[in-house]
């Protein structure tokens, strides 16, 4: 079932001077759902953001934040979603404390005890001022100021770069608490694993494109399951199967990957060489990426 | 110490002329530049030996200009050139040293920059090493190119080269103790603080010194390296043993950054930055609230020096009418430029126009914190809230006018009640001094209006218009020597200014200069509102 949308961008391109950072993204978001966006380093994840933020012009296309114009309704757009930077700059001679407080303030509704509670919970000490933090405390700063904050639309860039791994369970924690209170996130990241944790659907944007979009289950018909096989007998015949690739065969161990299709054929096929062991790997967000780099270098090499 | 905490100061030392490849040349220029046009201005002014003699008369007889500027050692075009220029020098260099050495130092720790060199193999002690090095090479090329403007000029050579070294000497001086504050302090802007307000100490050690030196108060003078470049006697005696001073200042405080460097962590300071509230209070929750709170500590530091230098130039305004009624000789000069009242009211002008300056530095410096908000990403967080554009840039014009009112009230209540307690006639003095002093917020409006378009329209040169104030404060120098064409003046919004106390109050250039300050806000605010952020 399809929910309202929340965030919807079509054809969305933008230039920075003659580079071109976003060629017609078309992306949409729906109301309830943890929306991952991922991508390299340079892809254009952030500048997306931030013309969803109304922070940056765009040179064409159409987008809707809320039901509204995010350049122009962005003040009425700002009370309704909270947003926390990827790189965290504070006042320096301000306390993590009063920072929090005065971006909740501005941002409009504020929770008191739910505030309190994320300082405790990310383990922050909000009388030290914002020069002394580490990247990872100011990420907290942030984080904290946005999820105390009683809005729809939670726009999170690499919010976990610089927490440690305890600090991201509990980011995690959170993620799943907006989600069952009905809100919308939309979270950028290149940490996979991050991604593959807490978001229903994903989009893949590489150089400015988005390559893919779907369910983390629509994105894994997608690519393909390593396979790992000792048979009693040495397989032969492997190689002409459609969908088998990068084979290799050394005596009793072969290895391969295999596309989803072409599973099932494969299996009854590899049953005639009588398989003594057999380990297959689904594959991560990290094949999918990688799969993406091996087709662009394959057609480049074309 | 070992000899692994020097290394790399060799790569550090290019990193910086790397980095400083447009700032190090601007500054090491102009010292060696302003000393060359007092001298061809003082040369066409004051050609004869005898106008000479005249002139230094008048300066050291007049308490006023001793305590600004200090004596004149010598009444010869030397001897003026080096009284003239000497302060302005000591502005320039002190200043350029201390800021380039705790930018490659303290802002480089504080901004984690050091971190990807500190892993490399750079000792502790290798910034500090490298900054030195590249600010005492700076100083020496600045003091050869005044020498040789100077000899080019026809000046004695010895005279020539003792200027020059003394002002080397005072950037040495300021530029190790950039390095102890640097070691100190845990934030760049508190290191800054420290070394601006010794900078200020010793000039007003100086200041009372030479005022007072008949009365027996010129060891004042001998504590304070500023006092010390007069003390040189370039194209006088030349006291060769003051540069003893500066060298033996400069080991001690150097030693002593050496050994606060090895002793503390990188990225920590000396002194231990204090924790602030858990929570923010009541009234912190708005733009304007959060401006308020980044400009005060800045703009109270301001109004303070402002404050103290007008109750020294009130102080001056006293004692010089004083001074006057007891030696009719004197009294007698000065009649022939209109009497003791003429006397205070274009010593009072004078400094005016120097405040003003310094005034508009002050409003770039703050409409321009717009910029820095916004390149540190730190304006994301305020704009992603339910603050508008609008709101957020006018939260930060609101403190720039009334800061700049601040500043300038700070100058003329003090020195307006000072001066007028000295004349028994409060009631007249400071509404006249004070209303003198306010002129100028209109001229320092355009200057931030300025900031404000060029921020607003053309982010990227915005640092032009610290040009436009230098262009402003260049043509009101020479003008103030040289013939100069009236169309060429009137580019300066401070040459529009009325000089209440000379000639009263004229309202029309005040509200042009307003309306004109109004119109650059203006565009610049409409710009802001269409372009991208960051």
């Amino acid at each position: 079932m399809r929910g309202l949308s929340v965030i919807q961008i079509q054809n969305l391109t933008k230039y920075y001077g003659k580079t071109l950072a976003l060629d017609s993204v078309d992306l949409e978001v729906e109301q309830g759902e943890v929306f991952g966006f991922i991508g390299p380093n340079g892809a254009g994840k952030t500048t997306t953001l931030r013309i969803l933020l109304g922070l940056l012009r765009k040179n064409a296309g159409k987008v809707s934040v809320l039901g509204g114009d995010p350049w122009r309704d962005a003040v009425a757009l700002h009370r309704r979603l909270a947003y926390v930077p990827g790189d965290v700059n504070l006042w320096p001679s301000l306390s993590g404390g009063e920072v929090i407080d005065l971006l909740a303030r501005l941002r409009g509704g504020f929770d008191q005890s739910r505030r309190d509670e994320l300082v405790k919970r990310f383990a922050l000490d909000p009388t030290r001022q914002c020069r002394t933090y580490s990247k990872g405390n100011r990420q907290k700063v942030a984080l904290i100021a946005a999820l105390a904050s009683d809005v729809e639309l939670f726009i999170l860039d690499e919010p976990t770069s610089g927490l440690d791994p305890l600090m991201e369970a509990t980011f995690r924690e959170c993620v799943a608490e907006i989600k069952r209170a009905g809100k919308t996130v939309l979270l950028s990241s290149h940490i996979l694993a991050e991604v593959e944790a807490l978001c229903d659907r994903i989009s893949i944007i590489k150089e400015g494109k988005i390559v893919e979009t779907g369910t983390l289950t629509e994105l894994r018909h997608l690519t393909r399951t390593s396979v790992s096989v000792k048979t009693r007998r040495q397989i032969t015949g492997l190689s002409t199967f459609q969908g088998v690739h990068n084979l290799t065969v050394d005596g009793a161990s072969t290895r391969f990957s295999v596309d989803a299709d072409a599973i099932n054929p494969v299996m009854q096929y590899l049953t005639k060489f009588d398989v003594m062991a057999l380990t297959s790997t689904l594959p991560t967000l990290e094949d999918l990426f990688l799969r993406h780099y091996e087709l662009q270098t394959g057609e480049s090499a074309q | 110490m070992t000899v692994g905490e020097f290394s790399g100061t060799g790569a550090l030392i290019r990193l910086i002329l790397r980095r400083d490849r447009l700032l190090l040349p601007i500054w090491i220029a102009l010292p060696p530049l302003f000393a060359i046009l007092v001298v061809a201005a003082f040369v066409s002014l004051y050609p004869t030996a005898a106008s000479q003699q005249m002139l230094a008369a008048q300066i050291v007889n007049s308490p006023g200009f001793v305590a600004l500027l200090g004596p004149v050692s010598s009444p010869t075009i030397g001897g003026l050139s080096a009284w003239r220029s000497g302060l302005f020098a000591a502005v320039i260099v002190a200043g350029a040293n201390a800021l380039t050495v705790i930018r490659h130092t303290r802002a480089d720790e504080e901004t984690g920059r050091y971190e990807l060199l500190g892993s490399g193999a750079v000792g502790r002690r290798a910034p500090l090493s490298a900054s030195l090095v590249v600010t005492l090479g700076a100083d020496l090329v600045i003091a050869a190119l005044v020498t040789a403007g100077l000899v080019a000029f026809g000046l004695p050579v010895v005279g020539s080269l003792a200027l020059g070294l003394s002002f080397a000497a005072i950037g040495w001086t300021f530029a190790a103790l950039a390095g102890v504050a640097a070691q100190l302090a845990e934030s760049s802007g508190v290191a800054r603080g420290i070394v601006g307000a010794i900078f200020v100490l010793f000039y007003l050690l100086r200041a009372v010194g030479d005022a007072n030196e008949q009365s027996g108060q010129s060891w004042l003078s001998w504590m304070s390296p500023i006092g010390w470049m007069r003390l040189v006697q370039p194209f006088a005696n030349e006291r060769w043993g003051v540069f003893a001073l500066f060298l033996g200042a400069f080991i001690v405080l150097i030693l002593v950054a050496y050994a606060l460097a090895s002793r503390r962590d990188i990225g920590a300071g000396i002194l231990s930055p204090r924790l602030g509230p858990a929570r923010a209070s009541q009234w912190l929750r708005g733009p304007l609230a959060l401006a308020w709170r980044l400009h005060r500590r800045t703009l109270l530091a301001w109004a303070a020096l402002f404050a103290v230098y007008g109750i020294m130039i009130g102080y001056l305004a006293t004692t010089s009418a004083y001074l006057l009624a007891a030696n009719p000789q004197l009294a007698n000069l000065f009649a022939h430029f209109g009497g003791a009242s003429a006397y205070t009211d274009a010593l009072f002008t004078l400094s005016l126009t120097f405040l003003g300056w310094v005034a508009a530095a002050y409003a770039i410096t703050a409409t321009l914190r717009l910029q820095s908000e916004e390149v540190e990403g730190r304006a994301d967080h305020v704009l992603t809230t339910a603050v508008s554009r609008l709101r957020w840039a006018a939260s930060d014009l609101a403190l720039v006018v009334i800061g700049s009112a601040v500043l300038l009230a700070a100058f003329g209540l003090p020195a307006g009640l000072a001066y007028g307690l000295s004349t028994g006639n409060v009631g007249y003095e400071l509404p006249r001094v004070l209303v003198a002093t306010l002129a100028y917020l209109p001229a320092v409006w355009v200057v931030a209006g300025i900031a404000m378009a060029l921020y607003g329209l053309v982010p990227r040169v915005s640092f032009v218009s610290w040009g436009a104030l230098g262009a402003f404060v260049l043509v009101e120098l020479i003008g103030e020597t040289l013939q100069v064409s009236q169309s060429v003046l009137n580019i300066s919004p401070f040459n529009h200014v009325p000089k209440v106390l000379v000639s009263g109050v004229s309202l029309m250039p005040l509200v042009s200069l307003t309306l004109l300050a109004l119109v650059l806000v203006i565009a610049g605010l409409v710009g802001f509102q269409r372009r991208s952020i960051g």
